[in-house]
């Protein structure tokens, strides 16, 4: 089976958050990249164990410049087969969407796997835009997935608990938390990454449905107010009177 | 200016962040509300108090299968000639709202917290709550959608009329075999005010006092991650980054340090409670109010000040 993930690259959790050129631009300086956590520990670990359980390949695919090459070979150290760059700075989920999709359609991949989200953006866009262009079915927030043949059973989030769908192959899925176990590269991995194959082909689409214009940090907290323990009634009061959330 | 919402009717239920969905939209223009399955007339004429004046139903199917969704609502935005269509960026329209972005291509501006400013750009929450971007699309029609507690419900008056149509659904390629969902709980991105503890508790049979604190405010329970992790608690109750992401009205936080993956998830918060022991955890530096105490010792004296405080008002 073929097996595509999509990778994208995040800024470290622990990254502090700062703009510039007039707040227009996310100030990179001293940040740290990293795998989109989402994308390395659940969509693609999962690919990698459906290929180990099926056979087949198992190939990332990222809209990034060659700064994103780190984040690439770092999935392939994972275990990746082979990756495909598409030449492209990622502006938008829209442009990024359809960039994939049309590389997608030529491969006639059985999953497509993203990321529930990328912990800088958070847009949750990308995977139901990829299922939508290739009219694919999409499940999102994938907590678990059984393959029996052709025919996919996954349980999913949904409001206040937890859905079981089935889905005929070639689908997409968001994968959350659950899907699978975060593997850490070793050696080996990290050595033979460094040979294993990176397609670079040009973008095609060249179009975002969006612009970020602005960033702002949200106004500093006012110092936490202190209660005494022995004094729950007031903190009631407060809860009441001063903050009105009950 | 014409818009369209979507509501999710299903069990012939409206969720409170669909009538946040219906008070933003009436602040952008003209609404009709659009849904499918078999909800009751009068439930969806309930709209109309929002500011929805019409409220088009497709009978011919149920449930939330989002490329089904996607063909109704795109039907119905050609029928209204909608010029934006406004989502709740809950789990249905998390899966719908970018597939009719591609559908209708309309840009899609998701995670909004606010109006439309003067130049056209759209607040949205981005680096997990950490910063704001504000947001323009670039295309003729737009799509938005709207965090969950980001505006107050507004009550316009008024009474929704019902048109049944057929919004080209087609089938479902997505078969829904069982849903778990655990009776009488509220779901947590429903809830106006959560209660949520952590490894501080030491163990499941402590969480007692949690569900009694829950229950004397009204609120939803939630975990940190070690928590759901050990299957102290379930999984769907762990909220933080890789959990639920929550943005309630009151988030009391007992006996969880605050580390940055948790803020992530609740940092959109209005209100923060903290009660811990240890006066140097993190968490008190994103708090409002602290309890520098043992949980055990607080939680019941809080349950027993919100039960007199609701016994008397």
């Amino acid at each position: 089976m073929k097996v595509l993930v999509c990778i994208s690259k995040a800024p470290d959790t622990t990254t502090k958050i700062a703009f510039t050129n007039g707040d227009t631009k996310f100030d990179e300086n001293g940040v740290k990249y990293i795998v989109n956590p989402y994308d390395e520990w659940y969509a693609l670990v999962k690919g990698l164990e459906l290929v180990e359980a099926n056979g087949g390949t198992v190939t990332t695919i990222t809209v990034g410049n060659t700064e994103d090459e780190a984040t690439i070979r770092k999935a392939l150290a994972v275990g990746a087969d082979d990756a495909i760059r598409i030449n492209a700075v990622a502006e938008d989920a829209g442009q990024v969407a359809a960039e994939i999709a049309k590389v997608a359609k030529e491969g006639n991949y059985d999953i497509i796997l993203v990321g529930k989200e990328t912990i800088d953006y958070n847009g949750s866009q990308v995977g139901a835009m990829i299922a939508e262009h290739l009219d694919l079915p999409f499940v999102s927030l994938g907590e678990s997935l059984k393959l029996n043949g052709n025919t996919a059973t996954l349980e999913k989030e949904a409001i206040g608990g937890v859905e079981t769908v089935e889905v005929d192959l070639p689908f997409v899925v968001s994968c959350a938390k659950g899907m699978a176990e975060q593997r850490i590269p070793n050696m080996r991995g990290i050595m033979a990454a460094r040979t294993k194959p990176l397609k670079v082909v040009e973008p095609s689409v060249n179009s975002t449905q969006t612009t970020f214009v602005k960033y702002a940090l949200p106004a500093p907290k006012s110092a936490v107010k202190l209660i005494d323990p022995n004094n729950m009634d007031e903190l009631v009061q407060l809860l009441h009177n001063e903050a009105k959330v009950i | 200016m014409s818009i369209l919402v979507y509501i999710n009717s299903n069990g012939n239920k409206i969720a409170k962040n669909s009538f946040e969905a219906v008070t933003y939209a009436k602040k952008l223009g003209d609404v009709t509300a659009v849904t499918n399955g078999k909800a009751d007339n009068a439930i969806l004429a309930d709209l109309g108090k929002y500011g929805a004046s019409k409220v088009l139903v497709d009978r011919s199917f149920d449930g939330t299968d989002e490329q089904q969704i996607t063909r109704m609502v795109a039907t119905a935005a050609e029928k209204v000639g909608a010029e934006t269509v406004v989502f709740s960026d809950d789990l249905v329209g998390k899966a719908v709202a970018p597939r009719l972005s591609v559908k209708m291509n309309a840009g899609l501006i998701s995670s909004a917290t606010g109006v439309p400013q003067g130049d056209g750009t759209v607040p949205v929450n981005v680096f997990s709550g950490k910063a704001f971007a504000f947001v323009k699309a670039n295309t003729s029609k737009k799509i938005i959608s709207l965090l969950p507690n980001s505006i107050p419900v507004e009550e316009v008056g008024g009474s929704a009329s019902i048109e049944e149509f057929n919004g080209n659904a087609g089938d479902t390629r997505v078969r829904v075999k069982g849903i778990n969902r655990p009776e009488g709980d509220i779901p947590l991105p429903e809830a106006e005010l959560v209660v949520s503890a952590g490894r501080g508790l030491k163990g499941p049979e402590n969480w007692g006092m949690i569900e009694d604190l829950a229950k004397a405010l009204g609120a939803a329970t939630a975990c940190s991650r070690p928590v759901a992790d050990a299957d102290w608690r379930p999984h769907h109750e762990h909220v933080g980054q890789t959990g639920v992401a929550i943005r309630p009205n009151l988030y009391i936080a007992i006996g969880i340090s605050g580390a940055i993956q948790h803020l992530a998830g609740v940092n959109g918060s209005k209100t923060i409670v903290v009660i811990n022991t240890d006066k140097e955890a993190p968490f008190f530096k994103a708090a409002d109010y602290g309890v520098v105490g043992d949980a055990f010792e607080v939680v019941p004296k809080l349950v027993e000040a919100v039960k007199k405080f609701k016994a008397s008002n």
